[in-house]
């Protein structure tokens, strides 16, 4: 037993002799950290690693069976997902890694932000990590483009269509980024090639530049209120606080780095095996139009931003804001690389987080069910409720005919069901005169199209007839000016005698 | 750096230095035929580097430079017959620029309305604003979009919702009995290689439309 013990030390100073790597690594590993930032707060960057390193190893494996030619790419899923064995799993794990290690990425970035752990001497720390932020998008962008489905097809075409704003360049610009005057094979290639090879090496020198960072200045220490970075005694302060409380980082501080790889990894196991793999949606066949393109969970609240900008701002706004929100990240730390750190002394950068996350959060929550688009089938699929044809005169039930035929459904919904672009109009009338009714119809506007030219005299009058009718049970409208005009005995609005709250039936 | 952190023994310790040794700088001044040397070989790679570059650059970029293949063609897309007067079809055609990869995604769809025995409109598929595919309604006669609720009118030109402009058209021409349509980039705002004749910003006010046998609204002026 003894000798092979000495022979395994022979063996690790034979190899060590040569390579000398394993003795610097391990010191690194083991260097002197302040025992009051072996904290679960600084779990989140070893995280975000082990999942990049996940997202290596099960894209190479993806890479194995994928195809990614335009021809083949969709067809290529499918194999995964149902004929190689496990291969549904790894695109699982490849999806679901994806969604967590942006999670991670992005609450690693608040943690540092409100720790101020960007501050003096780790600003080029946060410089980098904000590039490592952008090429992790850029993966997720790139890798839901390999999924080459409709929704792949038309995210590449809202790139093109945002890239064609861009002014004299743009239609070089789509070139570039299309490969090609077209969606196609050339699109699908230079995204592999983005996805595989360009932003993974690029990721790969981000990180290894990040830790080594790390391992130069030290894990930041535990921000303490009142306690200010100055750039003249920072450093001497954080060297005594080492010799003072240091702990070596493996194993004394790891173990808590080590747990939360795990749960995490554990973490998408199980959303891999319990949900499975992303799509892919239909084959990405642009004559399909049947379709509402949807971009991934990460890029959801762009979609919903670009719902609601106003065409006329919305160009600058989305070739300005971008650039000024990212030179902002990188400019942070050169701006504010002194001073306090603590979180309860720097009033302005919480309420920033919680105002952007805030923000981000509705306008994904938004984008998970975009009331902004027009329901397609609603017209055809969504019956008026009976109780609002009840007790209608024979005009008034035509009027429903014509609401259900010139697909306002679409846009209106009613009881609840059809589009929610326009307002609902279960009690329109309440709200709005015959008069102004009529004038929204035929004249539009207020981000309602004109139906002048698709209604005729007899249907409009029809379709008046039975919006009138819908009230919810309140006292029609009535235009106060009418009121001022009319003799001196003003008239009360008419009882809603024969109308039938359709809420109560 | 004040080396805050006590950093293991360097490396260097490896390869000790022999202390018997000249001062480096005793060994640079002792070696300035080689630093020129070597300043000199920097110089060479840098212009090779540059030889080299300009024909990668080239080829990186090379998608950005139109080519004669991305112009477009004319391409037949139907009998004139396939359209009634008064109705908007879907028509779908290869595109003329597909490459020899582009499986599906080398098809492309378009709308097509028949004013007149004569006049047609040929719309692309894609909304002006994002590029989504835009569904027609023929009941409320509206194209509509299924991602940021842009709509159009029969005529191509803005209903309302986020997109600037209304349409894009494809130039047409009648040919014996067919429709041909002049089809190449994807339209977008800045690649309309199809469109030369037509205004970017604004489709063509539909002076024609009055000709439609449909009733020409009270909003069109």
């Amino acid at each position: 037993m003894a000798g092979m013990k000495q022979r395994a030390i022979d063996l690790y100073q034979w190899i060590e002799h040569r390579l000398g790597l394993i003795k610097p690594l391990t010191a690194a590993a083991e260097h002197p950290t302040p025992a009051n930032n072996a904290s679960w707060w600084y779990v989140f960057g070893s995280a975000a690693t082990v999942l990049f390193i996940l997202q290596v190893v099960t894209g190479i494996l993806l890479a194995l069976v994928y195809s990614p030619s335009a021809n083949e790419a969709w067809t290529s899923l499918g194999i995964l997902n149902h004929t190689i064995p496990l291969g549904w799993y790894l695109r699982a794990l490849h999806g679901w890694g994806s969604d967590f290690m942006i999670a991670i990425v992005l609450i690693h970035v608040v943690q540092v932000f409100l720790f101020g752990a960007y501050k003096f001497p780790r600003e080029l720390t946060w410089i980098v990590g904000v590039c490592l932020l952008l090429l992790t998008l850029g993966m997720a962008f790139t890798g839901q483009v390999m999924r080459f489905d409709q929704d792949a097809y038309w995210g590449l075409g809202i790139g093109a269509s945002i890239m064609s704003r861009v002014p004299l360049i743009g239609a070089p610009l789509v070139h570039l980024l299309l490969g090609a005057p077209i969606i196609g094979g050339q699109t699908l290639s230079r995204f592999f090639t983005l996805h595989v090879f360009v932003i993974p090496g690029l990721l790969l020198a981000g990180v290894f530049v990040h830790i080594w960072m790390v391992l130069l200045h030290g894990v930041s220490d535990w921000p303490m209120p009142g306690r200010l970075v100055r750039k003249s005694t920072y450093e001497r302060e954080y060297h005594e606080l080492v010799i003072k409380t240091g702990i070596p980082f493996v194993p004394d501080a790891a173990w808590k780095d080590a747990v939360f790889a795990a749960a995490i990894l554990f973490a998408v196991m199980a959303c891999a095996f319990f949900f499975g793999p992303f799509g892919p949606t239909g084959t990405p066949d642009p004559t399909i139009i049947q379709t509402a393109p949807k971009p991934d969970f990460a890029f959801l609240w762009i979609y919903s931003v670009l719902a609601f900008l106003p065409p006329a701002i919305e160009t600058p706004f989305m070739l300005v804001v971008p650039i000024l929100a990212i030179a902002a990240m990188l400019l942070l730390p050169i701006f504010a690389g002194e001073g306090e750190r603590h979180w309860a002394r720097r009033p302005v950068a919480v309420l920033m987080v919680s105002v952007i996350a805030v923000t981000l959060g509705i306008f994904t929550r938004l984008g998970t069910y975009t009331p902004w688009s027009p329901i397609m089938e609603a017209w055809t699929s969504e019956p008026i409720p009976t109780a609002y044809l009840r007790n209608r005169t024979p005009l008034e039930r035509q009027g429903a005919l014509v609401l259900q035929d010139k697909q306002c459904r679409n846009c209106h919904s009613l009881a609840g069901a059809g589009g929610q672009r326009g307002p609902a109009l279960d009690a329109i009338a309440s709200r709005m005169t015959e008069d102004q009714i009529i004038r929204q119809v035929l004249q539009g506007g207020g981000n309602m199209p004109a139906y002048g030219n698709a209604l005729n005299p007899s249907e409009t009058k029809a379709l008046m007839r039975f919006l009138m009718t819908l009230r919810d049970g309140n006292a029609p409208a009535v235009d106060a000016s009418r009121q001022l005009t009319s003799s001196a005995k003003p008239q009360p609005p008419p009882p809603a005698a024969p109308t039938i709250a359709p809420k109560s039936q | 750096m004040s080396e805050p952190l006590e950093h293991p023994e360097h490396p260097d310790d490896l390869n000790p230095p022999t202390s018997a040794d000249p001062t480096p700088e005793a060994k640079a001044a002792a070696h300035s035929r080689r630093t020129f040397l070597f300043t000199l070989a920097v110089g060479l790679n840098a212009v090779v580097g540059a030889v080299l570059a300009v024909p990668l650059v080239g080829y990186l970029l090379g998608p950005a430079w139109r080519k004669n293949s991305f112009v477009g063609a004319w391409i037949a897309i139907g009998s004139i017959n396939d359209f009634p007067v008064g109705e908007t079809r879907l028509v779908d055609f290869r595109s003329p620029v597909a490459s020899f990869d582009d499986g599906d995604t080398a098809k492309v769809a378009c709308w097509v309305r028949r004013i007149d025995a004569q006049q047609f409109q040929v719309f692309a598929i894609n909304c002006a604003h994002l590029g989504c595919p835009v569904r027609w309604f023929a009941q409320s006669k509206l194209f509509l979009c299924p991602c940021h609720g842009g709509a159009y009118y029969e005529d191509g030109s803005r209903a309302s919702g986020p997109p600037e402009r209304g349409l894009f058209e494809y130039k047409y021409k009648l040919d014996g009995g067919s429709l041909l349509i002049h089809a190449g980039d994807m339209p977008t705002l800045a690649t309309q290689a199809s469109c030369k004749q037509k205004p970017l910003l604004q489709i063509a006010p539909a002076t024609e439309a009055a000709s439609t046998p449909a009733r020409s609204g009270e909003w069109q002026a």
